[in-house]
């Protein structure tokens, strides 16, 4: 019987933690596909951030460090400057990259660090059950903004890939969304690229991946995708914002 | 006879550093320490090496984390305000275990105080600064030899234990020229890293650099780890100087740039007949109580003289324990302690525990 498909070597083979209808789990998925596709586990070193994904060593089967919160860009260039050999890559919440860490994506993007950022954005603070996060839109209820939000008072949501974009640094930006198989489709490839532009030297490289929380949305999971394509995608357009023509 | 170079204290930190072996240096400038990056900007490149100023001591630091995490010796410096921004990166150092070199050279504080030297970060240093149950190794050079010697063992231990060590300097190290004699061969440890972060080839177990721990069973277990470890860190790293101890009567506990002023007090003290001898600690942490356990049965009192209002006082005090009085004199803000104000104050001390004696 032929083998038409099957777990990720670079994923290891245990159950999650996430919760039912998080697309943490198919980001994961995307990366270990990336990571066995490319042939990379064994070089790769993958930094964890602080969120619902702060313990991805336990699912990643490549070397892994746990960063403080918002500074896995800084660790990630420390390892990447130290051994450049290594595959390196971030994983990443909003709070963690857009709120904490701001100053440490935007440097890293600047100073066109070789390494890839995986940016999960699902508009609200998971682990720490559903605060209000950079990338929340506004009116979105959150504990935070238990009224919604209000521009007034909390300011407008950040585009991260927009913004990044502005820089000279960064080789390679794309958003995309994990909403439904084709979409997922597209992820995979924008993945798999990033970690190719790694590969070939060319800098930094970004995908930002619209991602579902039902559980701090109090949504079912079904609902939480097509709040994904219905609400968040007009905010947080998808497409390639830097190295549109890049080849590798 | 080894190279003889006229160097300022920041400088031969950096040299050291480079003939320790380490290749990798992330920083941010803040006075009075900003030559360490100027020195190994310069140098780095010439040698292979990776120098990267950071956004900021935050950043720096958690280069640091990730470069030691690979096995790699690596160093960043500040001065007392950067060195607070540095307190989270060094705690998850001490929890994940990543060896690393980290300099202070301090300055007049708190807040973002002034750029004058001062001895007011021995708390931080010390006593904790970021969160947790952890401990840093902490070393208190006197001179720009010292900044060199004490730099190169600096990595070794790091690297020995898995822990942090910090040089803690002072803006007038920092700044001070004196001649430097380097050795030919640096004295380099070299130690097998299994637990890096190289990436697994294939051929081992993941890798996880990490000091999270949900579990509280098993947190304690790490905790425990942890402190066995500075167990045995206290009982064979702790490092001193006695001066003029052998008859003293009366001891001064300084460290650092006090230290020397300390000594020229107790060549004073001599021209009047007074004998002072110095307990000059050079580990911080581990605090040297032994040094006080060979002087306590002669000794009538201890002044501690620091550049803060009082900090390594209270180690005096609890290694004294209570056996004899100790005196303080501090000053702070970036004020340096005065040769003749300590004298008058050996003098009233004198009389109060040892002419009456007599």
């Amino acid at each position: 019987m032929a083998v038409i498909f099957q777990k990720p070597k670079a994923l290891k083979d245990t159950s999650m933690h996430y919760c039912p209808g998080c697309t943490h789990g198919i980001a994961h998925r995307l990366v270990a596909e990336a990571l066995d596709e490319l042939g990379i586990e064994g070089r790769t070193v993958g930094i964890a951030s602080v969120g619902c994904s702060y313990n991805s060593y336990d699912y990643f089967n490549c070397d892994m460090i746990q960063a403080p919160h918002g500074r896995a860009p800084a660790v990630a260039t420390g390892v990447k400057r130290s051994k450049p050999d290594c595959v390196v890559f971030t994983y990443q919440g909003d709070g963690d990259l857009a709120a904490i860490g701001t100053a440490e994506i935007v440097h890293a993007a600047a100073r066109g660090e070789n390494i890839t950022v995986i940016f999960i954005n699902n508009t609200i603070y998971g682990m720490t059950s559903g605060q209000m996060a950079p990338t929340t839109l506004l009116n979105q209820y959150t504990t935070t903004t238990p009224y919604g939000r209000i521009a007034d008072l909390h300011g407008f949501p950040i585009n991260v890939c927009e913004m990044l974009a502005t820089l000279q640094g960064p080789a390679y930006i794309e958003r995309a969304s994990l909403h439904d198989v084709k979409n997922i489709k597209k992820a995979k490839e924008a993945v798999k690229k990033a970690f190719k532009v790694q590969l070939a030297g060319k800098g930094f490289s970004m995908v930002e991946l619209l991602s579902t929380c039902p559980t701090n949305w109090g949504m079912s999971p079904v609902d939480a995708l097509k709040r994904v394509r219905d609400e968040m995608i007009p905010h947080y357009p998808l497409g390639v914002f830097k190295g549109e023509n890049l080849e590798v | 006879m080894g190279q003889k170079l006229l160097m300022k204290g920041n400088e031969a930190i950096a040299e050291a550093a480079v003939r320790a072996g380490c290749l990798h240096y992330f920083g941010y400038p803040i006075t009075p320490q900003t030559e360490i990056a100027h020195y190994m900007a310069r140098k780095l490149p010439k040698v292979g090496g990776v120098f990267l100023q950071a956004e900021s001591e935050v950043a720096a630091i958690n280069m640091v984390y990730g470069a030691g995490s690979t096995g790699t010796r690596v160093m960043t410096s500040s001065s007392s305000p950067g060195i607070s921004l540095k307190q989270e990166g060094l705690s998850y150092l001490a929890g994940s275990q990543v060896p690393a070199v980290v300099v202070n050279i301090v300055r007049g504080g708190p807040g973002l105080g002034g750029i004058q030297p001062a001895q007011s970060d021995y708390f931080q240093a010390c006593k904790g600064g970021g969160h947790g149950d952890y401990r840093q190794i902490v070393l208190a050079p006197s001179s720009v030899q010292e900044l060199y010697e004490l730099t190169v063992e600096a990595f070794n231990l790091a690297d020995r234990y898995r822990i942090v060590a910090m040089i803690l300097g002072d803006g007038i190290l920092g700044q001070m020229m004196e001649v430097v004699e380097f050795r030919d061969e640096e004295p380099i440890e070299h130690y097998e890293k299994p637990w890096a972060t190289t990436g697994h080839g294939g051929a081992r177990e993941q890798n996880v650099i990490t000091s999270i721990h949900l579990s509280p069973a098993v947190l304690e277990k790490m905790n425990q780890n942890l402190q066995a470890k500075y167990e045995i860190i206290k009982q064979k790293e702790c490092r001193y100087e006695l001066y003029n101890h052998e008859e003293a009567e009366l001891f001064i506990v300084a460290y650092g740039t006090v230290a020397r002023i300390a000594k020229s007090v107790i060549e004073m003290a001599k021209r009047e007949g007074i004998n002072v001898g110095l307990i000059r600690p050079v580990t911080l942490w581990p605090f040297p109580q032994e040094a006080f356990e060979k002087v306590i049965d002669r000794a009538k009192a201890f002044l501690t003289v620091e550049m803060s209002s009082g900090q390594m006082l209270e180690d005096v005090l609890l290694a004294v324990n209570g056996r004899r009085k100790v005196y303080f004199h501090g000053r702070m803000g970036g004020m340096v302690p005065v040769r003749d104000d300590i004298m008058n104050i050996v003098r009233d001390i004198y009389k109060r525990h040892v002419k009456k004696a007599e």
